[in-house]
């Protein structure tokens, strides 16, 4: 279970998070959505604890992400990641760029991450491309890539934070379809998104974020069939 | 004006003394990149640390390395030393000289190196559970080591022909002091000397092309 609790937290004088409260729990979709700088993908990287608080608390499984005593390797090893730019490691194969933090971070030997690797990089299905190096592949194999090499970890929660944004339209299809997968295999994921379709189908919740706060949240059918608050409303009719 | 026999047997009969010293400059120039470039990664580590001692001490060696000459680093390294009783073989004098002035050059290609890596790369691989030297030593470092290849290639060039330095520090086994030697006793100065160029040109002409070579297997990506 993923407790967030009154965080705040601010760039400079910019404060970007306002007092998020939010729960989510094992098993759940919750998709954020909202406009640029609202503050959604910040929530991300503090929740993995690649961005410090200024308050509040975030709790993962029991344990405070910014507690001095917290360590972050470790608790990262739970929480996989994928970030709009995929990030691949160009030395890397993609079949070496899985295996990495298997090998390193949970000291797997090299056939163990071999295997898991393979099998993840099969699920994203990308079985075909295992000692191609990532530069010569499309973003959007790219961007399943990275999917497959944070779910080598074996991760109980995925964070996604507008990772089909950076993709051409043609692309964006397949990495979508690696979430659905995800989703219906029933991983706990928060995915940040400007796709509103996938939104509606995958989540179990949506959250609508507006300047650092979370306007809304509620069950999709509701939140797109009848949102309650007028930035929603704008929003929703923005984008549609 | 010019009578000057050249005597070009007299010195060929040196040729094998001479590889002999090739071989020494090669040896001195192959430890010296060794220990340059390990210490240049810890130099660039301890720019990175954020640490103010760390820095200042890396910054330091760095500025003395590349703005005072490699002949006054080597002469240091010997008779500098010497003068707090720690007294080097010419051998180990010079190496060190050349090592402290490859590190300084290559710390300051290795920053440059860095500044091309998007900092995503390391943020990717924390997010993926390494620690930070984890995700410096097997995300960042084999693509600054890429990047700064070419730079590694030129120094290890130039380290190669620093070795003709330690005629300073009196060093009489590579390859410019057999040749020195072999002048001293002999007096065929520009038939020596010419050799003695020919070999350190296709020495490091022959560093050139292998880099070439080793880089297109290396570097497939």
């Amino acid at each position: 279970m993923i407790e967030i609790e009154n965080v705040r937290k601010s760039f400079g004088a910019l404060e970007v998070l306002k007092g998020i409260d939010l729960t989510v729990a094992k098993g759940e979709v919750l998709t954020v959505i909202g406009g640029s700088g609202s503050g959604k993908s910040t929530l991300l990287t503090c929740i993995n604890g690649l961005e410090p608080i200024n308050s509040g608390r975030i709790k993962v499984d029991g344990t405070e992400v910014h507690a001095k005593s917290t360590d972050l390797n470790k608790l990262r090893q739970k929480i996989g990641i994928v970030f709009q730019q995929w990030n691949a490691f160009p030395h890397l194969t993609v079949l070496e760029n899985v295996m990495l933090a298997p090998r390193k971070a949970l000291g797997m030997t090299k056939a163990q991450a071999e295997e898991v690797a393979v099998k993840q990089l099969t699920h994203v299905g990308l079985a075909e491309k295992l000692s191609v190096y990532p530069t010569r592949m499309s973003g959007g194999q790219q961007q399943r890539m990275a999917i497959a090499r944070a779910l080598a970890m074996s991760p109980t929660y995925m964070l996604f934070d507008e990772v089909t944004s950076a993709l051409d339209p043609m692309l964006v299809g397949e990495v979508l379809d690696t979430l659905r997968l995800l989703a219906s295999e029933g991983m706990t994921m928060i995915c940040v998104t400007h796709e509103m379709k996938f939104a509606r189908e995958v989540s179990d919740r949506v959250a609508f974020f507006h300047q650092g706060v979370m306007a809304e949240i509620a069950p999709p059918d509701r939140l797109f069939g009848a949102p309650q608050h007028l930035e929603t409303q704008k929003f929703l009719a923005a984008t549609h | 004006m010019f009578n000057y026999n050249f005597r070009w047997n007299q010195a060929l009969n040196s040729l094998p003394r001479m590889l002999e010293g090739a071989l020494v400059t090669m040896e001195i120039a192959l430890l010296s990149m060794a220990i340059g470039v390990s210490v240049a990664i810890l130099l660039t580590l301890c720019r990175l640390s954020g640490n103010r001692i760390l820095s200042a001490i890396a910054t330091t060696w760095v500025e003395i390395a590349r703005n005072t000459p490699a002949l006054f680093q080597i002469y240091m390294a010997h008779f500098g030393l010497g003068g707090f009783g720690i007294h080097l073989s010419p051998y180990v004098s010079l190496l060190i000289g050349i090592a402290f002035n490859n590190a300084g050059y290559l710390a300051e290609n290795f920053r440059g190196a860095l500044k091309a890596i998007p900092e995503t790369q390391t943020r990717a691989g924390r997010s993926l559970g390494l620690s930070q030297l984890q995700a410096f030593r097997h995300i960042i470092l084999p693509q600054m080591l890429r990047i700064a290849f070419l730079p590694m290639t030129n120094q290890m060039v130039w380290a190669i022909l620093m070795t003709s330095l330690g005629a300073v520090v009196a060093m009489n086994t590579d390859l410019y002091g057999v040749t020195s030697d072999l002048n001293a006793r002999t007096f065929r100065t520009f038939e020596l000397f010419a050799i003695a160029a020919v070999i350190f040109y296709v020495i490091t002409k022959a560093i050139t092309l292998s880099a070439r070579l080793i880089a297109a297997r290396l570097f497939r990506y």
